[in-house]
């Protein structure tokens, strides 16, 4: 058993991926000299060179076309946005050229690229840096899309992003990276890009989530067991595009009641998805409606006091299980 | 007539031929209904294609913009293939699901075909990119127009080309109308001759009606960009006969103007006559070749309309599900 930050977590994956094959490059604002914007990078311009890790200008539209075209040529590119706030100025790429040209090609040119970097709310830096993208991606035929929780998934699922021969949009939280997790020895590194896993068991409540609200999703499932002795079961979707329909639907089926919680907005978010596939699939176990905890229909505002009203969090997520359970 | 061959000199001819011959042919499908959707035809610019093709070596890669037929049949793709991509049949390039913007040859270095306008400038850059990190001498012809010289995105890789040194050459066609927005009335400064200035990369002009200028000023170029490894733009002064689009009757243009051009700069009498004049071929061998040609894109149609459509199973291939 080891302990580690899911930054270094991060950094091990690329570097070990990097070694493993030198078609892997990384290319990105600051990830080289200054050690990528929020350290990610670590290390790795002194390990692997100036030709495998590549400062950019800011110029987010042109680096991830460059990336693209490249990975069309066979090299196997990741793509570092600082954050994807900024990865807009470049979906224009991520969509039309990564994504949808091994089908207008009739197969014969693939894209192995991945796209990473932090999303969603990092707290305190309002509206144009705090959105959370999984949606946007998930919407799209063409792309993987990924959000780690744990140091183990986010070094496992990344290395399973750079040797997928499709591009990957792979998700990151900024307010996980400092977190420490225990990675268990001698366990096979590589994750599967398709699977949820589940965090913890129960058979009154799903409460499904992904990144940093796995975390929040925890802690409610602690307070509903400490305060009412709700059971839930905490569904980390991990894979946003494809959703894993099975594993969300089987506990459904077990637990008959839904919840989902994700720091996007709700309307036509991950929750929608997961409600409609639900009542496609298991509609008659349900005891109760499906619900959804999402972030307030507003740009983020920055004032503090008004975020953490926006934001998901553990009290809001456990307050509305109790009302699902008939405890509210 | 640049130290041309005649076997040489007469297949460059033949190539300039199938590409008018061939999207003739398309623009005659297309009113009988057999191609659909959008269908830009490159008529009237044929020699640059031609040129610059002829002057790359295998290990090189091309990309241009949704105007990418005749780049497909000078590459070297089977006109077959090409035509019945256009009709969106199972047998064509991309199996039916590109269509007329979407053509590519992985085996000919061909990336496409691009139906978003400058968006193949960064994805050319990102193959030079490949071919200097693999260090395979490749260089990437990266085509766009007018028209996506004013996308912001044209410029950041025009600066990451020069920044990194990247093996690239910018084959600028200027044909002088961005849909329908003549480039007198979209560029400032009316030229596109020195937006690469402000990077350092130097700009090679040529007459795109003259198949020998482009040959000789593209030879240039390519061995400068493939010897130094630094970005050259090759602007290109050419004209397309027809619409932007086949739906697009080109009343932003006097026909009088387009017939001018027809009579006095046509890339293919033009270089007709220097065959001639240079005694390299005469008449009825030229026209030999043309009937040749026009049989080729006969049957090419006659394959095209008689193919199958793709298999209702093709429709969820191709991509990840």
């Amino acid at each position: 058993m080891s302990n580690t930050t899911v930054r270094a977590a991060l950094r091990d994956a690329m570097a070990e991926e990097m070694r493993l094959n030198k078609d892997v490059f990384l290319i990105g604002e600051e990830v080289a000299y200054y050690n990528g914007a929020y350290k990610v990078s670590q290390g790795l311009l002194a390990d692997f060179g100036e030709e495998r890790v590549i400062d950019t200008p800011i110029t987010e539209m042109g680096f991830a076309g460059i990336g693209v075209g490249s990975a069309m040529m066979g090299l196997r590119p990741i793509v570092e946005f600082m954050t994807f706030n900024f990865a807009m100025q470049a979906i224009d790429h991520i969509i039309n050229s990564a994504a949808k040209t091994l089908y207008m090609s009739g197969g014969q040119i693939n894209c192995p690229i991945v796209f990473r970097g932090p999303n969603s709310v990092p707290r305190k830096v309002a509206a144009q840096h705090s959105q959370c993208f999984a949606s946007w991606y998930a919407h799209c035929p063409g792309l993987k899309v990924v959000a780690p929780y744990t140091a183990a998934e986010a070094k496992g699922l990344l290395k399973s992003a750079i040797r997928d021969d499709n591009p990957v949009v792979f998700l990151e939280h900024e307010m996980l990276y400092g977190k420490s997790f225990d990675i268990p020895d001698g366990i096979n590194e590589l994750l599967p890009l398709d699977r949820a896993i589940v965090m913890r068991e129960g058979c009154d409540v799903t409460i499904t989530a992904f990144s940093i609200s796995v975390d929040y999703a925890l802690e409610a499932a602690k307070i509903l067991q400490d305060e009412c002795g709700i059971s839930a079961e905490v569904i980390n979707l991990i894979s946003l595009r494809p959703l894993d329909v099975d594993a969300v639907v089987a506990s459904v089926r077990k637990t008959n009641r839904i919840l989902n919680v994700e720091e996007g907005w709700m309307s036509c978010g991950i929750g929608s998805e997961i409600i409609s596939l639900v009542v496609e699939n298991a509609f008659d176990y349900l005891d109760c409606e499906p619900r959804r905890i999402a972030t307030a229909d507003v740009p983020m505002p920055y004032s503090g006091k008004l975020e953490q009203l926006a934001l998901p969090n553990a009290h809001k997520i456990a307050e509305m299980a109790k009302q699902m359970c008939g405890r509210g | 007539m640049g130290g041309l061959s005649a076997e040489v000199a007469l297949g460059l001819y033949r190539k300039m031929v199938l590409a008018r011959l061939f999207e003739e042919k398309a623009a005659e499908l297309y009113t009988l209904g057999h191609i659909s959707g959008f269908c830009h035809l490159y008529i009237g610019q044929e020699a640059v294609v031609v040129a610059v093709v002829h002057n790359l070596l295998a290990q090189d890669s091309v990309v241009t913009s949704y105007r990418d037929h005749a780049h497909m049949l000078t590459l070297g793709v089977s006109p077959n293939a090409v035509m019945s991509e256009l009709c969106g049949k199972a047998i064509g390039c991309s199996k039916g699901k590109g269509g007329s913007m979407h053509m590519y040859s992985r085996e000919h270095n061909f990336f496409g075909g691009n139906g978003i306008v400058g968006a193949q400038v960064p994805i050319g850059t990102g193959l030079a990119f490949a071919h200097k990190y693999k260090k395979d001498g490749g260089i990437s012809a990266t085509f766009f127009g007018d028209g996506a010289a004013n996308q912001g995105q044209v410029y950041e890789a025009f600066n990451m080309a020069a920044l990194w040194k990247l093996p690239v050459l910018f084959v600028l066609e200027n044909n002088h109308y961005a849909m329908g927005t003549a480039a007198i009335r979209s560029v400032s400064g009316k030229t596109l001759k020195t937006r690469g200035d402000p990077f350092g990369i130097p700009t090679i002009c040529v007459d795109g009606m003259d198949l020998l200028d482009v040959l000789s000023k593209s030879r240039d170029a390519i061995e400068r960009v493939r010897t130094s490894s630094e970005p050259v733009i090759l602007h290109v002064d050419t004209y397309r006969y027809r619409g932007h689009s086949m739906s697009d009757p080109a009343t932003y243009r006097t026909r009088a103007e387009v017939e001018n051009v027809k009579k006095t700069r046509d890339p293919i009498v033009r270089f007709k006559n220097n065959l001639v004049n240079e005694k390299l071929a005469d008449i009825e061998m030229l026209d030999k070749i043309e009937e040749e040609v026009a049989d080729i894109v006969e049957d090419a149609a006659k394959f095209a309309i008689d193919a199958p459509f793709p298999d209702d199973r093709e429709l969820e291939t191709d991509v990840v599900l």
